[in-house]
């Protein structure tokens, strides 16, 4: 028996420890926000918080998980109000719209340790998620928007 | 405003999805169908008593924007207030004529009938408030919500007319009054997708996303050559693994292929993770038939040997033959650019369910017909019993407009009993996809001693789409007409050909489909015949596009050709996105330096006018792209901050082409199946900034969703030459610059 936090309730999982935090979130909880891209941590679509830390939850074993926070889409804001979250409707950031969880996500873990993030910091934490739709350039402005940095 | 996807279970068919005592109009034009109360003026709109409007998005929404823009062209003409709208997802129904989203067609094909649909409820509510009034139904007008006699300054809310409206026979076409574009309240303005929270708050429902109660999770080894069958196959491992329901064969589907489903060898398990893990423990013998010995490598050169002979025919004016004979300067070159997969960053996922001769299914769909087709086919039901729900869309790209993927859901649902869930993984994505086409092209151009083209010689090589209905099919038909037959250059001895190729894998369209190839080779022969002359190379392209004129492709030489008055080839508009994109990019002041420059292409597709500027910086091997300016004339735009963003993100799918996607196979087998081997512009990679600068124009409005990918991957390898003087002939460009 697997015990963990997620989005600050308590979770129980008994299953197969070796499957991924992903399945777990989206069959299991219907917790669908969180989503699948690749299955080996290449494109970051299946990002959440591990204990405040971006991680692909496509590369996270439940048995990695026992006794942690795990945060996803839902679960980082309350009423949707995430200062990034809200960026992104200022920006009109999403096309298709998939691949916009994990890039909160892991700009949201980003602007916790460097709340003013460079281009380049933005380039280097930013590229391991995919976005096919090419929203690349407003992820970009959104995030210098939610930081208050020059865009 | 508000939207929904739904969960709405079987409730969502039409007379479901207004309530009693709501205004519904079965087509524009014809008198309403009654769902009791409801009044539904059109098939694509209701008026609730409380004055809510309700409008059916009939198209798929996988990032285009189309959700949002084609309700805004009904609510625009009804007047209604957008606060007071709701987007209601269509079920697949042909009574909405086409809902197959591909083409960039969804704006193009439905803007004048969905005009039509909001202004007839329009005057029809203007009618109910003349008749309540007791005045002349001229002196009534439609706005935001409220029909208003101006004489008096009376207003009637549009809820409380929904029962005598809808009790009212529709006006004909003559008495319906459309608006003039100074007064539209929506289309042209920036108005946020409907989708817009859902998604930032993880809320917003995909095909991967949806489920049905008692639903079990399917992983499917699909035969790994096309055309291969069973020899043999082990399970006993894969039945061991906990969790692990059955194992379901699944009939091999038998060319042509079509949309049908591959078959092979499914694990049912209790979820996504355990059937993944089943699948692997299938132990499976294939006899790969013919086309094992498809080398993508072999097949690259042989399609390069096949563009240098003699081809079909498909465009002539003058003689190319005796112009080349003079003995005069000719130049020629030959392009190749290779298979591609769609890799849309949601896979290929469905959940259906058959029950009592028929299926209901929830899935990201680009054709909902197309899978009440498919799924009736496979499991031998009428097609009317295919209940098909279309959820959001993550990413499209051409390749959900193919159903197989819900015929799988659907026949194993039959097999086991319960609701699937089928979700490929990326590997099954890259694998069984419907590839773009890889091409060969040849170009030869006789040039006078100013450097003009007086003869012009090109010729594509791809396995068609058409294998998709007949496997033998070498040849384009109409993919001839994108970008190929089309060449707007005036030049007085013209050969259009098409040589033969045959497909190993199955083809599919990719968005912009064969213009990614052609404008290829035309822009990127276009620069080389301007380097050779020494002109500059905007100049130079807009000499070769010529005095301003419409094309009359019949006159010039095109087998088959169709001018279209509606949207007729107006050369003055591909100038004028010429002339935009220079300027715009500071071309003029902008010289080349070593390692850093400019490259331009141009190109119609979807009947919209586009040219693209690359800045480029090149390091050794690396190449940066800091600025990219897009110019686009695509006639009336409905939601211009969506149109920016289709040009956006066509920056970064054409970056994606030039710098680094090749699918390639051997064994028949295909070499990539993640983003490792596979690789798509990532952040760093992609222009750093692409500025969209859309053309205001009164023409009929154009597509929007494909046309901006074809110009940027000759715009990037111009602006290499440019910068390095490495001319690139082949994409992707990876590796070559080291």
């Amino acid at each position: 028996m697997i015990q963990l936090t997620i989005n600050g309730k308590p979770a129980r999982f008994d299953g197969d420890p070796d499957m991924p935090l992903l399945w777990y979130l989206r069959d299991d909880l219907a917790l669908t926000g969180t989503k699948f891209g690749c299955g080996l941590g290449l494109c970051g679509a299946c990002t959440v918080h591990l204990n405040g830390e971006a991680a692909r939850s496509c590369q996270t074993p439940m048995r990695v998980t026992a006794g942690k926070r795990i945060t996803t889409i839902e679960g980082l804001s309350a009423t949707g109000e995430h200062p990034l979250q809200k960026a992104w409707e200022q920006c009109n950031v999403p096309q298709c719209g998939y691949c916009q969880s994990g890039q909160i996500m892991q700009a949201a873990a980003m602007l916790k340790t460097k709340p003013h993030p460079t281009d380049q910091d933005i380039d280097s934490t930013m590229q391991g998620n995919i976005c096919r739709c090419g929203t690349y350039q407003r992820i970009r402005q959104a995030i210098k928007m939610a930081a208050g940095v020059q865009a | 405003m508000t939207a929904t996807v739904g969960n709405v279970s079987r409730r969502g068919f039409l007379g479901h999805i207004f309530s009693a005592g709501a205004l519904v109009i079965a087509s524009p034009l014809v008198p309403k169908v009654k769902a009791a109360g409801t009044w539904q003026p059109s098939v694509y709109l209701g008026i609730e008593p409380d004055g809510t409007v309700k409008i059916v998005a009939h198209r798929s929404e996988m990032g285009t924007g189309c959700r949002t823009g084609l309700p805004m062209i009904v609510a625009d003409e009804l007047e209604a207030d957008w606060a007071r709208v709701e987007v209601v997802q269509a079920l697949g129904d042909a009574k909405y004529g086409s809902q197959d989203t591909d083409g960039s067609c969804s704006v193009r094909d439905f803007y004048d009938r969905l005009r039509a649909a909001g202004a007839t409820a329009r005057t029809m509510l203007e009618n109910a408030a003349a008749t309540k009034w007791g005045v002349s139904p001229e002196e009534c007008r439609g706005q935001n919500h409220f029909v208003v006699h101006a004489k008096t300054g009376r207003k009637l809310a549009y809820g409380g007319l929904v029962e005598s409206a809808s009790a009212a026979t529709a006006p004909q076409q003559g008495a319906v009054r459309l608006k003039t574009p100074d007064q539209f309240r929506y289309i042209g303005k920036e108005i946020a997708i409907v989708d817009l929270k859902p998604i930032v708050t993880g809320r917003a429902t995909f095909g991967i996303d949806a489920r049905m109660p008692g639903m079990v999770y399917a992983a499917i080894e699909r035969p790994p050559v096309m055309g291969a069958t069973l020899k043999n196959c082990d399970d006993a491992e894969a039945k061991q693994v906990k969790g692990v329901e059955r194992i379901v064969m699944l009939d091999l589907a038998k060319p042509p292929y079509g949309f049908k489903p591959l078959g092979g060898a499914a694990v049912v398990a209790n979820n996504s993770w355990t059937a993944l893990q089943g699948r692997k423990k299938l132990k499976i013998e294939w006899d790969l038939g013919e086309h094992a010995a498809y080398d993508s490598a072999d097949y690259k050169q042989a399609m390069l040997d096949t563009a240098r002979k003699p081809g079909r025919v498909a465009r002539e004016m003058g003689s190319v033959d005796t112009e080349f004979a003079r003995g005069g300067k000719t130049l020629e070159a030959a392009y190749y650019t290779p298979m591609l997969a769609h890799a849309a960053m949601e896979p290929l996922a469905a959940v259906a369910e058959f029950k009592d001769g028929k299926v209901v299914t929830w899935t990201c769909t680009q054709n909902p017909q197309a899978v009440q087709d498919t799924v009736a086919k496979a499991v031998g039901i009428k097609k009317e019993d295919v209940e098909c729900h279309v959820t959001l869309l993550g990413g499209g790209f051409g390749r959900k407009s193919k159903p197989d993927y819900v015929a799988e859901a659907a026949l194993l649902s039959k097999q086991v009993g319960k609701p699937v869930k089928i979700v490929w993984s990326r590997e099954d994505d890259v694998h069984f996809d419907y590839f773009h086409s890889p091409a060969a092209l040849y170009m030869k151009a006789a040039v006078d001693d100013k450097g003009h083209p007086t003869a012009w010689l090109q010729r594509s090589v791809f396995p068609p789409i058409g294998m998709q209905g007949n496997p033998n099919e070498e040849y384009g038909g109409f993919q001839l007409s994108m970008g190929w037959t089309d060449i707007p250059y005036p030049i007085p001895n013209l050969r259009v050909e098409n040589g033969p190729a045959k497909a190993h894998v199955r083809i599919g369209w990719l968005r912009s489909v064969s213009n990614i190839y052609h404008a290829f080779g035309v822009q990127t022969f276009t620069d080389e015949l301007a380097a050779a002359a020494g002109r500059d190379r905007v100049e130079y392209l807009l000499e070769l596009i010529g005095q301003p004129r419409t094309i009359d492709f019949a006159q010039e030489g095109m087998k088959s050709a169709r001018n279209d008055p509606k949207f007729p080839f107006d050369t003055a508009r591909l100038r004028n996105v010429v002339e935009l994109a220079a300027q715009k990019s500071g071309w003029s002041n902008k010289k080349a330096a070593p390692g850093r420059a400019l490259g331009i292409a141009a190109h119609r597709s979807f009947l919209t006018y586009v040219a693209a500027v690359a800045e480029v910086e090149v390091h050794g091997s690396e190449i940066r792209i800091p600025r990219v300016d897009i110019a686009v004339d695509a006639g009336r735009i409905i939601n211009p901050d969506r149109v920016k963003s289709q040009f956006e993100g066509a920056a970064v799918f054409g970056t994606s082409i030039a710098l680094m996607s090749e699918i390639t196979a051997a064994g028949g087998r295909i070499q990539q199946s993640n983003f490792d081997r596979y690789p798509v512009a990532r952040m760093n990679q992609a222009p750093f900034e692409t500025h969209v600068h859309i053309v205001t124009s009164d023409a009929a409005p154009a597509g929007v969703g494909e046309p901006g990918v074809p110009p940027i991957a000759p715009a990037i390898c111009n602006a290499i030459f440019a910068a390095t003087g490495k001319r690139i002939r082949e994409l992707p460009i990876k590796g070559q610059l080291s």
